[in-house]
């Protein structure tokens, strides 16, 4: 059976997974392990008072309670943003402080307050409700657009709630293009806040022993390395040789748990205050949705230049976005750097200028979410335009044929360097796959059916595996974005992997075996990996991105080119030939021209055995370790074409055909690949459709606190999914490869969109697009037509 | 969740007893709201009184009468071939209550007596013009559901079963919340062996509604077209992020359209 690259191999994870064997954090219980549970503010903005704690009776279980106060006397520090962002003034992004415990005030309902950690998780519980906090409450903001002129002041650094206002692009110049346009087309967007909703909820639980003076945490990260970094060099609670982090396995993420937040540092941290013995912390699905880092959340205006033949002259935008309550690790750098950079989609636009404002809100922070920042730009290229190919009747299939980047490298207005594509084949292909030339004739057998037939396009591209190092560093960024790998061969031939990147259900056990397996010819089985504990691997950035293939398989194969060299040289000595005459293939090392060979495993045990070469000028064992920084991002692009027929009495929306055409370079895995495609589209989906978080402007109170209320796309909300993919080898990394993790939910809103306000005939729609947005939708054209 | 005391009685008559011995008690029968809510705090009973025990559950047809006994799950009156042929509508209406896991656990007496203003059930009781029969008396269905999470049951009153006259055609249309999948607005509406017509809207309002225009309408001509023009008035209806009033009012007629043309 091939189990290389492009073989569709079953996940090798996924046994363990589905018979209830995978060991998440909840799964964990230590000796003498007690329960945390958060007071958390019932306010969406108000001073803390007091807190004070009834007389606790021994049943009550109640081992201790900690506020602010005790974090303020152990100096562990705040929570920080990894990410400096400047305003076009000059001056550094206005972080406010962000306690692991409140100090003073809390900024959002949810905020963590105070914990109570009892023998139980029901004393614990039972207890939080028992602890008397006075607040005094304050005026509130939750509309990021209402919030620089509200009477709410969040933070006092931040006057107006103003985080910064950015720029980017050439201002000027893109002024002189609109200047010049036959024809300006405007649209107002608001990308909507979403909730992450892994299906397993964050947990934590820490210790500390003191004996070796040792703290350990188990997290849900998707890069326990960062995290341990932060604990140790931001919060000051130990020195990394002193703290260990592990992520064991981890039940999605989508992002929102990249970041380190406030709980599970607490966990670490009380620990010690109560003699060391261990503290779990379950999030209760409540919990996520308040306090896990929400998405997007942007209102924007976008401005498209074009002249009389359609061609882009320039863009142009302002758009304001939401940073909730307190900056969280990474929200900095997403509607700025990973956002603004991809505006100019895959065309050639000679000018482009956008503005970002940055603004808190009394809602839960905001940060990366599946996507993060390309979502948004992907939503704002796409829907403009499509929205200007319709305003000047053109096709807009053909209006972006004409506006294709189609040399490469492209440098455009925005840094990105676009390095390899062809934007014209993954649109011929799906124009293909869609039957694009019989839409008209399935819109006329819909309307007789009393449907409103759509059709729309997005034409995506993104930037996957955030780099170089150096020039992420230059623009802000606190930490690198490499990768590294270490592969030990054992003395029978089996492998170990050990890789910075962590997984949390991509099937990174799977498919980095799959490059062993390609690459030594060995079999799959008797290669493992070896992810998310700080005392196994070194040091790693994590899983977040799209990275891990094209950058943490990169490092593997940087690796994996070092053990075959040193066995290359290893088996040259066995057999007694010159280095030169050794050939490598399918897992077997031979002289040329002779019928000398070596299994694969047969060097591994000579190389610890070490009798027959010089271990003077070869040191004994086959073990080696890569560190790899890429030299460009990966641009994955792709053209999703989305019909959607709606009723138009129930304004009920149903996706009745979805082609996606994908260019992720090198496939590794199909089945892999197409999965992460029906995820993203599905998230995409559920974007457009179905979600959308709210919070009550009165109240500051989340509406959509529970699944009652918070949409989530079901199997039924999507359709049998038609894939095609084109491949251009990605050429900044040995593998070719640009990552597939979060296409389908970047392409997919504005696909949806597009053909929704094609099948309303209308030029705006918010999302999500729900039976009763689209109705309200369809009663307004009502009038307006009588 | 608090501490309480389980009752597990087989008679109904000490279910009534331990009801009325008990400080703030509640019966349990699939539990399928009370549990969640008190989970989450918002109700603490003193008194658990689970009328599992009283084993009252199962499904009579008869040729005029489908009796449906107040523990029967809603997975079993959705299966059952007698309820498919007698009163297919309300096999459909049981078939379509919240999830599988739901409609095994979720009784028809638990669902009544809640009187959710989003539940199914009641559109089928005051539709289809059946008796709610208590451990003291029958009620008809127009006079049980009294208000929102309100019915005509005193506080030691159990639902024994309901008495559904079989229809000459009826059919449930709902359309469920995006979000909880609860009725945002669920129409039933039938014909009757006397050849009266009902529509009863559960989910649209705080409880279960008829429509008396579009029943006098349809009485005249069963057809859909009958009523087309027939609008509820959107004052007073639910109000809620997923559905304004309006919308509510003019789903009531789309699906009432929709249940008359598929009513059999």
């Amino acid at each position: 059976m091939d189990t290389g690259i492009g073989a569709r191999v079953k996940r090798k994870e996924d046994h363990r997974f589905i018979t209830g064997k995978g060991q998440y954090t909840d799964d964990i219980n230590l000796k003498d392990q007690t329960y945390a549970y958060f007071v958390r503010s019932p306010h969406a903005h108000a001073t803390i008072k007091s807190i004070k704690e009834p007389e606790w009776a021994p049943e009550d279980g109640v081992v201790a309670v900690f506020t602010g106060e005790h974090v303020a006397e152990d100096k562990i520090g705040g929570l920080i943003c990894g990410w400096m962002i400047h305003s076009k003034d000059g001056s550094p992004m206005k972080a406010g402080p962000h306690p692991i415990l409140a100090q003073g005030k809390a900024r959002y309902v949810g905020d963590h307050v105070a914990v109570v950690i009892a023998e139980t998780k029901e004393q614990a519980k039972a207890a939080a409700a028992r602890v008397d906090v006075t607040y005094g409450v304050l005026p509130h903001v939750v509309d990021v657009a209402k919030a620089t002129k509200s009477k709410a002041q969040i933070h006092d650094v931040a006057p107006d709630n103003t985080v910064f206002e950015w720029s980017l692009g050439d201002k000027a110049a893109t002024e002189a293009a609109f200047q010049r346009a036959h024809h300006v087309t405007k649209l107002d967007l608001v990308n909507n806040r979403l909730i992450p909703n892994a299906m397993e909820p964050r947990a934590a639980i820490g210790s500390y022993d003191s004996g070796s003076d040792h703290y350990t945490l188990y997290t849900t990260s998707q890069n326990p390395h960062v995290a341990r970094l932060v604990i140790s060099a931001f919060h000051g609670l130990a020195p990394e040789h002193k703290l260990r982090v592990i992520a064991p396995d981890v039940g999605g993420g989508f992002g929102s748990k990249i970041f380190i937040y406030a709980e599970e540092v607490v966990c670490v941290w009380a620990s010690k205050r109560i003699g060391g013995r261990p503290i779990k912390w379950t999030a209760e699905r409540t919990e996520s949705f308040l306090a896990d880092a929400h998405g997007r959340d942007h209102v924007t205006h976008a401005e498209l230049a074009m002249d009389k033949d359609g061609h882009i002259l320039g863009l142009k935008c302002h758009t304001l976005a939401s940073m909730g309550a307190y900056l969280s690790t990474f929200a900095s750098c997403v509607p700025t750097y990973l956002y603004a950079t991809l505006l100019s989609g895959q065309y050639a636009i000679p000018a482009i200028y956008a503005e970002v404002d940055a603004i808190y809100t009394n809602t839960a922070p905001v940060d990366a979410y599946r996507g993060a920042g390309r979502p948004e730009a992907t939503y704002l290229v796409e829907r403009i335009v499509e929205t200007a190919a319709r305003e000047m009747k053109i096709d807009p299939a053909e209006f972006r044929r004409r506006n294709f980047v189609t040399t490469f490298p492209h440098q455009t207005p925005v840094i990105m360097t676009y390095d390899a594509g062809d934007y014209d084949a993954s649109l011929k292909k799906a124009l293909e796959i869609s039957d694009y030339k019989g839409f008209p004739a399935r819109k006329a057998a819909a309307a007789k059916q009393g449907k409103l037939r759509g059709i729309g396009f997005a034409n995506y591209i993104e930037a996957c595996g955030i780099a170089p190092s150096a020039a992420v560093g230059s623009l802000g960024a606190g930490v690198g974005l490499w990768e590294s790998a270490e592969v030990r061969v054992n003395p029978v031939g089996t492998i170990e992997v050990l890789t910075g990147s962590h997984s949390h259900g991509q099937g990174h056990e799977t498919t980095f075996a799959q490059l062993v397996s390609d690459r030594l010819g060995v079999d799959i089985n008797s290669v493992a990996i070896v992810h998310g504990d700080t005392d196994k691997v070194q040091f790693g950035m994590g899983t977040y991105g799209s990275r891990s293939g094209a950058v943490g398989m990169s490092a593997i194969s940087k690796a994996l080119d070092k053990v075959e060299a040193k066995a290359r040289k290893i088996a040259a000595h066995v057999m007694e030939a010159a280095e030169g005459d050794i050939e490598f293939k399918n897992g077997s090392f031979s002289v040329k021209g002779t019928d000398k060979k070596m299994a694969f495993g047969e060097v591994a045990l000579a190389a610890y055995v070490a009798h027959k070469f010089p271990t003077s000028e070869i040191e004994p064992g086959l073990k080696e370790t890569a560190f790899y920084d890429p030299s460009n991002f990966t641009f994955p692009a792709g053209c999703h074409i989305c019909e959607v027929e709606i009723d138009s009495e129930t304004g009920v929306t149903e996706i009745v055909s979805w082609t996606a055409v994908d260019d992720f370079g090198t496939v590794i895995n199909p089945m892999i690949v197409e999965g992460q495609v029906h995820g993203g589209i599905t998230q995409g989906i559920g974007q457009a459709l179905t979600e959308g978080c709210v919070y009550d402007s009165e109240s500051g109170q989340l509406l959509t606190g529970s699944y009652m209320d918070y949409c989530m796309p079901r199997a039924t909300d999507v359709p049998s999914f038609k894939l095609g993919f084109t491949e251009t080898k990605c050429p900044s990394n040995p593998l070719g490869m640009k990552g597939c993790g979060e296409a389908g939910a970047i392409a997919a809103p504005a696909a949806v969109m597009n053909a929704m306000t094609d099948a309303l005939g209308v030029k705006d729609l918010a999302m999500p697009a729900s039976p009763h947005t689209v109705w309200k939708t369809l009663q307004a054209t009502k009038m307006a037509a009588e | 969740m608090e501490n309480f005391i389980y009752h597990r009685p087989t008679k109904p008559a000490d279910a009534v007893k331990a009801m009325k011995d008990a400080a703030d008690g509640k019966f349990l029968s699939g539990g399928m709201t009370l549990l969640p809510t008190m989970k989450q705090g918002l109700a603490s009973p003193s008194d658990i009184i689970d009328l599992g025990g009283l084993g009252n559950s199962g499904v009579e047809v008869g040729a005029d009468k489908v009796t449906v006994k107040a523990g029967t799950v809603h997975a079993n009156v959705a299966i059952d071939k007698g309820v498919k042929k007698a009163i297919p509508a309300l096999a459909a209406l049981a078939g379509g209550i919240g999830d599988p896991h739901v409609r095994n656990r979720g009784t028809i007496g638990g669902s009544i007596a809640n009187n959710d203003p989003a539940a199914d059930y009641p559109a089928a009781v005051v539709g289809l013009n059946a008796t709610v029969v208590t451990s003291a008396r029958s009620v008809p269905g127009d006079k049980f559901f009294t208000d929102i999470f309100t019915t005509a049951l005193k506080d030691d009153e159990i639902v024994t079963a309901v008495e559904f006259p079989v229809p000459k055609r009826a059919a449930y249309v709902k359309f469920p919340n995006p979000a909880s999948r609860y009725a945002m607005v669920g129409v039933m509406v039938a014909e009757l062996k006397d050849g009266s017509v009902r529509v009863a809207v559960t989910g649209a309002g705080p409880k279960v509604f008829r429509v008396p225009e579009m029943e006098k309408a349809l009485e005249a001509n069963f057809s859909a077209d009958a009523i087309g023009g027939i609008k509820v008035k959107a004052s007073g209806l639910n109000s809620d992020m997923h559905a304004s009033p309006e919308y509510r009012a003019h789903l009531v007629t789309v699906l009432a359209r929709r249940a008359v043309a598929a009513a059999k």
